[in-house]
């Protein structure tokens, strides 16, 4: 019998100088989760739905870009993404473009057990909600206040605004002269793509994966990211589960999850030596951070951008949630 | 300095060996077109971007292969296009699904890819996105043929989810029985060693509304880096789990292998047999057409004078 491993993250890229008060409020968020996760996987919960179920808190949770909270897009709606694999058998589900759905990741799931295909969007995966009897809201209620004031300002810079947790008060333009560093071409005071993956390896030596999100601040509708792509922002096999989060373009071209477990299985070489290389020398200009386990029980976080929120536990009793170096 | 290459397919299937003259010549002849069209551009000093995408755009027009016009029915008798296209050197790709009167599908992926900052946009989105472009849209109704009519009534007799071929049947409609396969691509190197992949697609017959296939999906369908582009077809779902066309450039960049045994390989690994096809090129001016169907049409040149135009195995 193997040992169980979990890592969550709430995304890569964070302002230095977020507000204490919300670098607390996250920190306690992901503590939540991974202690929820901990305890199905002492309960023998199986990978997939321990992914699951860490996936529905933070989505639930306004804190973060998933789910309630999630980034609007130019139009001041929420538009919904997440994708989700089993490793044991590479199965996969994914899900773009929801509107109505109260758990994306649920929807991802249920599309890779109830449906003959792999990936469903827009109105078609909300007719599938439907038919399925899953639990739909008005779109409103994934639109929080914060998130409309952060709407203005991105309109305002013009720009694609990631998700942004300062509260508001601040102008878009002090911004730009707080922080030298960029992420996206853009201030990394005002980029926090914030979106949100769980990776689990059971007792059976399963690994998982789930990646969701409400995308880009500001984005242009039906605009879809790495999140929901099978191999960029999400994989799973019988060596690894990885969830990535950042520019999700860069993620996209490197086929970042992917790539772990690539070059896992054909170079032969362990997670931390995997996750190391690919954050290295997948990324070239982008920046993004992954999590990953592995079905001998590791757990391993890298990322190249400045911070990540993430926490990871093992069976063995260490636990840390962390969002510095 | 190596010399230029491209290959395209216009779908990996069942396609029986059977298949009537009346259905295969017109075929052949448009696959050997495109070639041509192809090896014109690439001649010209043309860019593969360029080449794959103008290749691909004829392979759309044409109403006998599944993508553009011709592509198979969702369910709903409605059409649901998607496409991507990627650049080797950079690794820039712009993908769409879910357009519906766009009459090159992968023209506008790669407006996206030239003209967002964004890689891919689906459905409402996209078609927006086309309309604010002036590209060119016609009526829904362009692109559905009479085979895929009856295609769609079969599927749905048969109740179940299939690539769009099925063999004609007693007691069942006529099909105008041919094997009109799924997806289009075009891969392209030239002599400076820009890669490029162009994919495009109809999808599955009788498929979800809203339902995504491997086409779109950057590192299924399509992939392109500094070694390599390939552009694959055939069963989405294994396509997208086994990230086929992102596997060829794995398996030469991490195990050393050389194009045509990562792309065996890759369509070895998929899945069961009968799942995939592909087309690759080097950047060495090498081509590679692996397929575990039962054919693929497809058809490749290269510079020093070779060229293939074909469906099944070469015996």
């Amino acid at each position: 019998m193997g040992r169980w491993a979990i890592a969550v993250h709430g995304g890569a890229g964070i302002d230095p100088n977020l507000p204490v008060e919300r670098q607390e409020q996250a920190k306690q968020l992901l503590t939540r989760c991974l202690n929820l996760g901990i305890a199905a996987l002492r309960s023998n919960v199986s990978a997939i739905d321990v992914v699951e179920l860490v996936v529905r808190e933070l989505e639930t949770d306004p804190l973060f870009n998933s789910g309630r909270g999630s980034a609007l897009t130019e139009n001041g709606t929420v538009e919904m993404e997440a994708s989700i694999m089993d490793g044991t058998k590479r199965r996969c589900g994914a899900v773009s473009g929801i509107t109505t759905v109260k758990n994306p990741i649920s929807l991802a799931r249920l599309v890779m057990d109830k449906s003959p295909h792999s990936y469903l969007a827009f109105s078609g995966a909300e007719e599938f909600a439907r038919k399925q009897g899953v639990e739909t809201v008005d779109n409103d209620y994934f639109v929080t206040e914060d998130n409309v004031g952060m709407l203005k300002l991105a309109k305002e810079a013009n720009s694609i605004l990631f998700d942004y947790r300062i509260p508001l008060g601040c102008a878009a333009g002090a911004a730009v002269t707080d922080s030298p560093l960029q992420m996206n071409g853009l201030p990394i005071s005002i980029y926090a793509p914030e979106t949100v993956g769980c990776v689990v390896v059971d007792r059976e030596g399963r690994c998982a994966a789930g990646t969701s999100t409400g995308g880009l601040m500001n984005k242009m509708m039906g605009r879809i990211g790495d999140s929901p792509l099978i191999g960029a922002g999400t994989y799973a096999s019988e060596l690894c589960g990885v969830s990535c989060t950042g520019e999700g373009e860069a993620i996209i071209r490197s086929t970042l999850a992917r790539d772990v477990s690539a070059v896992m299985e054909y170079k032969g070489v362990g997670l931390q030596e995997a996750v190391d290389y690919v954050i290295k020398h997948r990324l070239d200009e982008g920046f993004a951070g992954l999590i990953a386990v592995s079905n001998k029980g590791e757990v391993v976080c890298g990322f190249n951008c400045n911070g990540m929120f993430r926490g990871c536990a093992t069976e063995d009793g260490f636990m840390e949630v962390a969002m510095w170096e | 300095m190596v010399g230029w290459a491209i290959a395209l397919h216009g779908g990996a299937g069942d396609i029986p060996m059977d298949l009537p003259d009346e259905r295969r010549i017109p075929r052949e002849t448009a696959l050997r077109h495109c070639l041509d069209l192809g090896v014109s551009a690439l001649k010209s000093g043309r860019h593969p971007l360029d080449v794959t995408e103008l290749v691909v755009r004829e392979l759309e027009n044409h109403p006998d292969f599944n993508a553009g016009k011709g592509s198979v029915l969702t369910t709903q008798g409605t059409v649901e296009m998607e496409a991507s296209i990627m650049d080797g050197k950079t690794k820039r790709c712009g993908a769409v699904s879910g357009l519906t009167t766009v009459v090159n599908p992968i023209s506008v992926a790669r407006l996206v890819m030239e003209k967002t900052p964004h890689i891919y946009l689906g459905f409402d989105g996209a078609q927006a996105f086309a309309r604010a472009h002036g590209v060119e849209t016609v009526e829904s109704s362009h692109f559905i043929t009479p085979e895929n009519i009856a295609r769609l009534k079969q599927a749905k007799e048969f109740n179940r989810v299939q690539l769009d071929y099925t063999a004609p049947t007693p007691n069942l409609p006529e099909v105008s029985g041919d094997s009109q396969i799924g997806t289009v691509g075009c891969v392209a190197v030239d002599s400076a060693g820009n890669l490029a992949s162009a994919t495009s697609t109809g999808g599955y017959v009788n498929k979800m509304v809203g339902r995504i296939g491997d086409t779109p999906v950057i590192g299924a369908g399509t992939y392109a880096n500094h070694l390599c582009a390939v552009s694959a077809t055939g069963k989405g779902e294994y396509i997208i789990r086994a990230t086929v066309a992102r596997e060829v450039a794995a398996l030469m960049e991490y195990k050393g292998l050389s194009l045509t045994e990562a792309a065996a390989y890759a369509v070895e690994q998929s899945g069961p047999r009968g799942c995939c096809g592909l087309v690759a090129v080097s950047a060495n001016g090498e081509v590679a057409m692996p397929y575990n169907t039962t054919g693929m049409f497809r058809a490749c040149a290269t510079e020093d004078g070779y060229t293939e135009v074909a469906i099944w195995p070469k015996n």
